[in-house]
């Protein structure tokens, strides 16, 4: 019932966002997107502005690249061109000189041994060679951490030399980019408790010590993120069930579980695949007045994908159409769901 | 230990009684829990080859000499648990790690190289030592999963024994390192043969420490972490959580137990040689950690410890007993050789009957028993609303 409500409250909410747009204060910004799988071009030169606060939903037929393209933004998969920023930051990229990262591993070691021969080491005998060795090893093994940890300094100082490469979809989280799945991905054998609390990893601040020491700081952030976890997982409607196995949820309990779970991380964004994929009426209309309260009251932006229409006129201030990858058309709901490119491509050429 | 996981643990045990409420004061101090444990088994243990059947294989100093070697195995069985049970990353190569563990600690102590440093603080470095290679190997293999994963690992299990034994100038090759020095503890040297105890004490200490490191790992964001992985991986990353460290982590630590039973294990030994390390000891551990009840600490320590018995006691006793009963087929058969056509065989009967191991963890038990009990009672509903 109170999908409707909000569906109903809607509009004068959209009036506000479309100020923000037109201010200018855009979230994410996608410019010619690309991405190719071998000789199929899976999405084609798409370019996206989320302004914040809104809700912008991306529909189109199956196969039509909208997946492909959450994928790319959430930094599961690198784009073949384009990039995405998000506040300003370039989050997502294509890759770019990136053979040149092993030859920045190995030189530091290479340079101390040629150094350490330049000043005759293979002339003084075994002691010598030794500590060459081991710092030519002790400073492989720390240049190679320092890639696999990869610090943002790092990845500043490879930004300056030119290399590239795209964050990856824990960094995309860092960022402020929280995300469900089309089929759902829950922890399926952890309790919706745990599920919620793997949400919150990046606010924990605990370390190895903090673990091994069992810490007061940690039990303390521990109680306080349980705490935090219950909240959401009231505020998605779900009582009673925080020490159940996700798997032995209903279906619908396990969306907004995962629903939870991607808002622990106090996302800025959240990127919404299919939410009422397989849902009732009853259910969808719920969902549906659910992501407008997430809106409303954590002041969300939301990128959506969806199938079913009535969610994406219903709550969605911007659409976006795609089929075979490509945009074929934009706009508020009313002017897409007028536009004749977009009944073509739902429900194919007329006859005439 | 979190407010959430002893919810959770105390949820299924339920219902009052001394059973729970036992569960329950364990789960609330499991260090306690832990030290108490260990250190009544540690008590009894001797006590208990005293008596008859027992004490006519062999001598006290004997039995509490073979505890001590299973203790390693309970180690190595601890760390790998890491590994495979919390992290879900099938690791075939363990014993890699326990080599590198031994062979820090031979060349660091022995007539070999001439150094004799000291056991405590080599302790500390063999575990690092053999978790740098456990990152080292973990690098290569982020990307892979499940069966490719154990092969890179099985290669890289092979690969160290192989190499041990290829350089002798560093490691005298098949011959091995001996004269390694024993623990030294208030300048009194641990007496390799006649008083087992500082050894038994000493891998006693070794083990509940580890215990509780390992409990404690398991309670935090890092074990979460973990078992998030093992679960999804791509959504533990679209989660937060950094896979790529999360992983690494997790075989170093399960690496660094491997070294500190390998340190160990070189100083009760006082030699090594690269055959003690070959895959039948990553194989035999990890048949511990499955046998035993993968991700629970406990299950798995004393699943080690049984099996470890069986094949280096039972077995034994058992040709001696066909042998000196002159039964006419069995006194012909070394038990010993059928060693691991025995694990086979339990290895298979376990899968069938009790997947969840000989003593699981309740989360375990839970996510092999549930599904009978609970689909159907909720099968309606998932029919009603199934996807796609």
């Amino acid at each position: 019932m109170s999908a409707r409500e909000s569906a109903v409250t809607a509009p004068p909410v959209t009036a506000t966002i479309m100020d923000a747009a037109a201010s200018g204060d855009v979230l994410l910004e996608a410019r010619g997107v690309t991405k190719r799988f071998g000789g199929l071009v899976a999405v084609r030169d798409v370019n996206l502005d989320i302004p914040k606060g809104g809700i912008v939903s991306i529909i189109g037929p199956n196969g039509a690249g909208k997946t492909t393209f959450f994928n790319v933004v959430a930094g599961i998969i690198d784009p073949s061109a384009g990039a995405v920023e998000f506040r300003g930051r370039k989050l997502i990229m294509r890759p770019r000189r990136t053979w040149i990262e092993p030859i920045l591993w190995v030189a530091p070691s290479v340079i101390v041994v040629l150094i350490a021969l330049a000043l005759g080491v293979q002339n003084g005998g075994d002691e010598g060679l030794a500590i060459t060795g081991l710092l030519a090893l002790g400073l492989l093994i720390t240049t190679f951490l320092l890639a696999i940890i990869r610090p943002p300094w790092y990845t500043q100082l490879l930004a300056r030399m030119g290399i590239l490469r795209s964050a990856r979809p824990n960094d995309v989280v860092t960022a402020g980019i929280g995300r469900t799945f089309q089929n759902i991905r829950l922890f399926q054998n952890m309790s919706a408790l745990e599920n919620v609390l793997v949400g919150m990893h990046i606010h924990l601040r605990s370390n190895l010590v903090d673990h091994f020491a069992s810490s007061r700081r940690q039990r303390r952030e521990e109680e306080a993120a349980a705490k935090r976890a219950r909240e959401l997982l009231r505020l998605v409607g779900l009582r009673g069930i925080d020490d159940e196995l996700a798997k032995n949820l209903p279906y619908g309990d396990q969306r907004r579980l995962e629903l939870a779970r991607a808002l622990a991380s106090d996302p800025v964004l959240l990127l919404l695949d299919e939410p009422t994929a397989g849902m009732n009426p009853a259910e969808t209309s719920a969902m549906t007045a659910l992501i407008g309260r997430l809106r409303k009251d954590l002041g969300l932006t939301i990128l959506l994908i969806e199938h079913d229409m009535r969610v994406v006129m219903g709550i969605s201030d911007h659409v976006l159409v795609l089929d075979h990858g490509e945009r074929i058309s934009e706009g508020t709901p009313e002017e897409v769901r007028r536009d004749p490119k977009v009944i073509e491509a739902y429900l194919g050429t007329s006859a005439s | 230990m979190t407010a959430a996981n002893t919810k959770l643990s105390r949820t299924p045990a339920g219902g009052p009684g001394l059973r729970g409420r036992l569960s329950d004061l364990s789960s609330r101090h499991r260090s306690i829990a832990v030290i108490v444990g260990m250190s009544l088994v540690a008590l009894v243990l001797p006590l208990i080859v005293l008596l008859p059947p027992f004490s006519s294989f062999s001598g006290q100093t004997v039995w509490m000499d073979g505890f001590t070697i299973a203790g390693i195995y309970v180690l190595l069985a601890l760390g790998l648990n890491v590994v495979v049970g919390l992290a879900g990353l099938l690791d075939l190569g363990y014993a890699a790690f326990f080599a590198i563990g031994a062979y820090t600690y031979a060349l660091a102590a022995s007539p070999f190289t001439g150094w004799d440093l000291p056991f405590w603080p080599m302790l500390l470095v063999g575990a690092v030592v053999a978790a740098i290679f456990g990152i080292l190997l973990g690098a290569p293999t982020l990307r892979l999963r499940g069966d490719y994963l154990a092969i890179v690992t099985l290669g890289f299990g092979e690969i160290v024994p192989i190499v041990i034994l290829n350089s002798s100038k560093y490691t005298d090759g098949p011959n091995g390192i001996g004269g390694i020095s024993p623990p030294t503890l208030l300048d009194t040297r641990f007496p390799t043969t006649g008083n087992p105890w500082p050894f038994y004490l000493t891998m006693l200490v070794l083990i509940i420490l580890s215990m509780i490191f390992i409990y404690r790992l398991q309670d935090s964001r890092l074990g979460r972490a973990w078992m998030a992985i093992r679960e999804d991986e791509l959504a533990a990353a679209a989660n937060g959580v950094n896979t790529v460290v999360t992983k690494l982590l997790a075989f170093a630590i399960g690496a660094s137990t491997a070294g500190l039973a390998g340190v160990f294990l070189a100083s009760k030994l006082q030699t090594v040689t690269p055959n003690l390390f070959r895959f039948d000891v990553s194989f035999t551990v990890l048949a511990m950690v499955v046998l035993g009840g993968m991700g629970n600490v406990w299950g798995v320590a004393v699943g080690a410890f049984i099996i470890f018995m069986i094949q280096s006691v039972f077995l034994k006793q058992l040709n001696i007993f066909f042998n000196n009963v002159q039964v006419p087929i069995l006194s012909d058969i070394d038990f010993l050789q059928y060693q691991f056509l025995l694990y086979g065989i339990a290895l298979v009967a376990m899968m069938l009957l009790r997947p969840e191991g000989l003593f699981p963890s309740r989360r375990r038990r839970r996510e092999l028993h549930t599904e009978e009990d609970e689909v159907f009672a909720e099968h309606g509903d998932a029919m009603g609303a199934a996807p796609e």
